[in-house]
This record gives structure tokens, sequence and C-alpha cells, in this order.
């Protein structure tokens, strides 16, 4: 039974997901919903989960000085910080009058929120420029013939996107200029390519959900 | 003499000062009485229909109207009344600009009938900022009730072409169990899965596994949990360490689970650790920067990127590429392909990621599915190549119904 009942209640629940979508009529117009509420309302018990595996993780590592103990030691540190500055702020605010919330502007919590985690994570999408850079120039070394075709198209995308282009090519008939073959590229070379990748995505979609649903797949549940 | 000069000189001043005044009645606010201001009122709209809106749950009425005959002159805008009578009370239950001829209320209920009039309203702003409207109303129409549909027929193409796919997959399943021998075609990255943990066992070094940023609602993540486990069988046969760094609670439980029984199912339940499987956080980019860090300081020898990835993609890839492991990756986005392609060693494209369970495990009715899944791609492929050849010729009788 430990194998059964979740396989059923997946069977139950992906055969009315499957109907909500074509039956607009009640209770079917709500099973969206519902399950959207459900889901949250489980997710929010499992985030307890979550955070207490990573304190175990980390004083697990630090108790047996693991070589990156500090790194754990720092991560304990800045998440009692943050759960600290939240609680006290959100007491402060239950006393104020009206209320306020821990988030608003002027709060600790808000303080380490804008001058912490904000610069920290935008320093990491940042980071993503360097490795495109990198990456570019693996990808567009002239190895085979399929990577020659694409440092030629990348080439002319890239040059037709700037202005430098425009001016290169000016001299020529408006359709032979640099930035009508980057758009011809991306409207139907990519575009094509790019329609073919996400109807091989719905398909997959559509037939792992089906195994799923008729409990053909089972290895999410029994590894 | 006099007298008469002065007489007119006063009756000069009386009328120089009264013209003013007088020159304020030809402006479009006319002063009656004690300042109040009105102003032309615009022709009602010659009639109005209410209908049921079609393939819906019943909670939306669409309400269409022939263009009051001041549409361009006065017409600022149209009012849309409702009411549950037709004597009324009718509250406004939604505005269009002028022009327009059609509104969806949304906020009726299903069973209830409502009464519907338009007023075409003429608005202006006063002297003192306040507005000065003329309303035209057509006349009242209803009752009219708004039913629940039990089909959305709008979604009837979707409809079909999924029960081609089921068809086509439970008819490959069917001759799987028959036990009729199917070919399928190779497919790289998979076959890369075993020489890539044999590499990491070689070498004595750890397999990474980062199922990607969505949670368990998302079929990717699904996927990959599914490629998970026979990741992790492997691992536990070769005894290679697996650290699977997840960012969602949920993925957290349902991996460990799944890793926990790919050890017990090869007889090493005392070598699963439930670490291995650790949440790391919800966050995108602390997700990608913790897994940065964990990569550089363990240098592993392969690293497994399946799921729901985004602008972490990259990053990842790029700084397990810098480590030296051999990579590779599948997700459902593709915006996300093209940079896995460049940074990886081998790219599950597509619907391979949903292959992957299927083609390693080799259990028939697994394959059977994934063949069906490829007829269906043909039978896609011939349905586009067809409507690519009749809208050559201008024959547009096939169309795409909207969906939304």
């Amino acid at each position: 039974m430990k194998r059964e009942i979740p396989l059923i209640i997946t069977f139950v629940a992906g055969v009315a997901f499957v109907l909500q979508y074509f039956i607009p009529h009640y209770p079917f117009s709500r099973f969206e919903n519902i399950f959207s509420d459900w889901f949250a309302i489980v997710g929010a018990f499992a985030i307890w989960l979550g955070a207490l595996s990573l304190i175990k993780l980390c004083l697990l590592n630090i108790s047996k000085k693991s070589h990156d103990w500090p790194i754990s030691l720092l991560i304990i540190v800045c998440f009692l910080s943050i759960v600290i500055a939240g609680a006290i702020d959100g007491f402060q605010g239950m006393n104020n009058t009206p209320a306020t919330s821990f988030r608003d502007p002027g709060t600790n919590f808000d303080w380490l929120y804008q001058n912490v985690y904000t610069p920290l994570s935008s320093t990491m999408f940042a980071i993503l420029a360097f490795f495109v850079a990198s990456a570019s120039y693996r990808a567009f070394r002239a190895r085979n013939t399929a990577a020659t075709l694409l440092l030629f198209s990348a080439f002319f995308v890239m040059i037709g996107r700037v202005p430098v282009g425009d001016y290169l090519s000016a001299w020529l008939p408006e359709r032979m200029q640099l930035s009508h073959w980057a758009n011809w590229l991306m409207a139907f070379p990519n575009t094509a390519g790019q329609r073919a990748v996400m109807i091989g995505i719905a398909l997959g979609t559509v037939s792992t959900s089906l195994r799923i649903i008729l409990g053909i797949e089972r290895s999410h549940l029994e590894g | 003499m006099d007298r008469l000069k002065t007489l007119l000189f006063l009756t000069s001043v009386v009328i120089l000062l009264c013209l003013p005044a007088l020159s304020q009645t030809d402006t479009p606010l006319g002063l009656v009485g004690d300042a109040k201001p009105v102003i032309e009122s615009p022709a009602g709209p010659p009639s109005v229909e209410a209908k049921d809106t079609k393939n819906d749950d019943g909670s939306a009425i669409d309400v269409s109207w022939q263009l009051s005959a001041d549409d361009q002159r006065l017409v600022t805008k149209y009012q849309v009344l409702r009411s549950r009578s037709a004597a009324g009370p009718f509250e406004v239950a939604g505005e269009t600009t002028k022009g327009q001829h059609t509104y969806t209320d949304n906020g009726v209920k299903v069973g209830d009938s409502y009464f519907y009039k338009i007023a075409a309203v003429y608005e202006i702003k006063s002297a003192d900022s306040t507005s000065v409207t003329g309303k035209g109303e057509s006349q009242v129409i209803g009752p009219i009730k708004p039913i629940a549909q039990w089909f959305n027929m709008r979604r009837l193409n979707v409809l079909f072409w999924l029960l081609v796919t089921c068809a086509a997959i439970l008819f490959y399943i069917m001759q799987a169990k028959s036990g009729k021998e199917l070919y399928v075609r190779k497919i790289a990255g998979i076959d890369a899965v075993d020489d890539a943990i044999g590499r990491a066992t070689e070498m004595g070094r750890k397999v990474f596994f980062v199922p990607g940023i969505q949670d368990m609602d998302d079929v990717a993540t699904i996927a990959a949990i599914t490629i998970l486990g026979r990741v992790a069988r492997i691992c536990a046969t070769n005894d290679t360490m697996l650290d699977v760094p997840v960012s969602k609670s949920l993925v957290m439980v349902t991996a460990r689970e799944s890793v926990r029984e790919a050890y017990s199912r090869v007889g090493r339940p005392d070598a699963f650790k439930e670490d291995q499987v650790h949440y790391v956080t919800d966050d995108q980019f602390g997700y990608a920067a913790a897994i940065d860090g964990m990569v550089m300081r363990d240098k592993p020898a392969a690293m497994f990127y399946m799921g729901g990835f985004f602008a972490e993609a990259l990053i990842l890839a790029e700084t397990g590429n810098n480590a030296g492991a051999i990579q590779i990756a599948g997700t459902n986005q593709p915006a996300q392909i093209p940079f896995f392609v460049a940074a990886c060693d081998y790219t599950l494209i597509g619907e391979e990621l949903f292959a992957a369970s299927a083609y390693l495990e080799r259990e028939p009715r697994l394959l059977g599915s994934l063949k069906g899944q490829d007829f269906a791609k043909g039978l896609f492929l011939l349905a586009i190549f067809l409507l690519l050849i009749l809208a050559m010729f201008g024959i547009n009788w096939v169309t795409i119904m909207d969906v939304s």
C-alpha cells in the first residue's frame, strides 16, 4: 500500500488536472486553484525541512572541522542574522500603530536586504557576462563544419545588432546590410530551431505526464 | 447738455463692463440659474446586445452595442450599466473608450439574471476641475443569464492532438508489453551517463547532480528525479560519492527518498547518507553561488544538470567546466539549451530530457512510451509540412484555433 496510495493519488490528481483544462464548468474550474493552494500549504511546511537540513549540515561540518567549516559558520551567522532581524522588526511592528511589517523600508531586515542580499545577487548576475564571453570563445572555435557555421552566424548576428554594423554596411542596398542579415538569421533559422525544440519538449511533457499518471513511470517514487 | 453727456458716458461704461459677461454665453458651458453648468448630451447607442460568454465557467457576459450617432463629435466614453432588475438601480459594470463597441463583464455570477444598458457619455472638466457630464442611454435589455459550459470548444484542437499523442504512446506501450522488439535511436548524452560516473569512480571524486531551481510541480524536475534515481544506483554500485544540492525543500524530500531507494535496491543502504541530498537556498543566484563554491572546493569529476534552469545555467556550467568535470545537461527551457551546449560535454535537447529515464531503464513499457512519443513527433512534422505546402499555394482553409 505504501506505493499504491501515491500512485492512486497521482492518477486521480493527474486526470482531474487534464479534465479541468477542457471543462470550464464548476467544480473543474476550481481545481487549479485548489491544487495550487494545497501545493503552497505543503511547500510552506516543507520550508522548515529545508532550513533544518541546511543548519544540520553546517553544524556537522563545524563539529567535524571539515575543510570548509568556516563557510558553514558564515552560513549559520548569516541565516541567524536575517532571521533575528526579521523577528525583532516583526515584533516591533506589531506594537506600532498602525502595525508595520518587517519588510517595510527602514527596518533592520530591509537594511540587510538592500545592502547585503541585493548587491550579492546582482554581483552573481553580473558575473554571467564574463561566463558568456568564455563560453562563446570555446563554442565559436571553428573545429568542424557545424562550429564554423555557428561562428559565422554568431558573427553576423552580433555585428548586425550594433551601430558599427550599420555603419560598415551603409553603402549596400538595404536588403544586403548586416542588420538585415542578422534579423533574417534570428527570424527564420533561429525561430525554426527554437520551435522544433519546443515541440519536442511539449511532446516529452505529454509522454512523461502520461507515464506518471498511468503509473508506468515510478522511478521518482522508488528510485 | 452736460447731464446728457454724463448719462451717455455712464451708459457706455456699463455696456463695456457687461461685454465680457455677454461673451461667455457663447462657450459650451452655459450658466443657468445659480451658475450650474450644462452641456449637450450625446445620443444613446441605438441598439444593445448581451449574451453569455462562450466556453467559460459562467462568470462573464459579452455586451455589444451600436455606436452612438455622436460617437465622433461628443462621446468621450461608454459606460456599461448593469442591474439585477429592469427597473434598476443600474451600477457601472465597466467603461470603454469612444469607438469601442464591445465589453466583457466579468463581474457576474453563474445562474443569476442581469439587465444591461449602455450610456454614451460626454465628459469635460469645468473651470474648477470638476467633471461635467452629459449622457445618452440606450434601451434596457435582458434578462441574460450566464451559463457554465461543460466543454471549452476553443480547445478542441488541443484535445484532438492530445488524444492522437496518447493513442500513439499507449499503442507502442502495448506493443512493447507483447514482447515486440522496439528500436530506439541512440542518445549520446544519456549513453555518456555511465562513462561520466565511471570517470568519477576512477578519479575517486564526487558526482554532482543539480536538479534545477523549479519545484516538484514542474515536469522537468520530475524527469530530473527519475534520472537521479538511475544515477544514484550507478553511484551506489561503484561506491562513488553522490552530492545533490537542491533549491526547493519539496525537491529535497523527494530526491532524498529516490536516492535512498536507489541505494537500497543495489544492496547498499548503509552507504546512503541523508546529507548527500541537501537543501541550499530557494534564491536563484544564491543557489548558483553555493554550488559554484562547492564545485571549486570539491572538484567533482562529473556533473549532471537536469531540470528547469534559467539565468544560473551558464554560471553553473562554466564553473563546472573550469573545474574539469565531465558535464551532462538537460533542460526544458529552450533559451538555456544553447548555454548548456556551449559549456557542457553532452546536452539533452528537447524531449531527450524526458526520454532519459526510459532510455536508461530499458524497461519495455517505458521504451514503448518513448517510441510513441517519437511517432507523435513524426505526425506533427508531417502536419506542419502539409500546412506549409498548402500555405505556399495560398490555401488557408486550415486555421489554428486560439487556445487562450
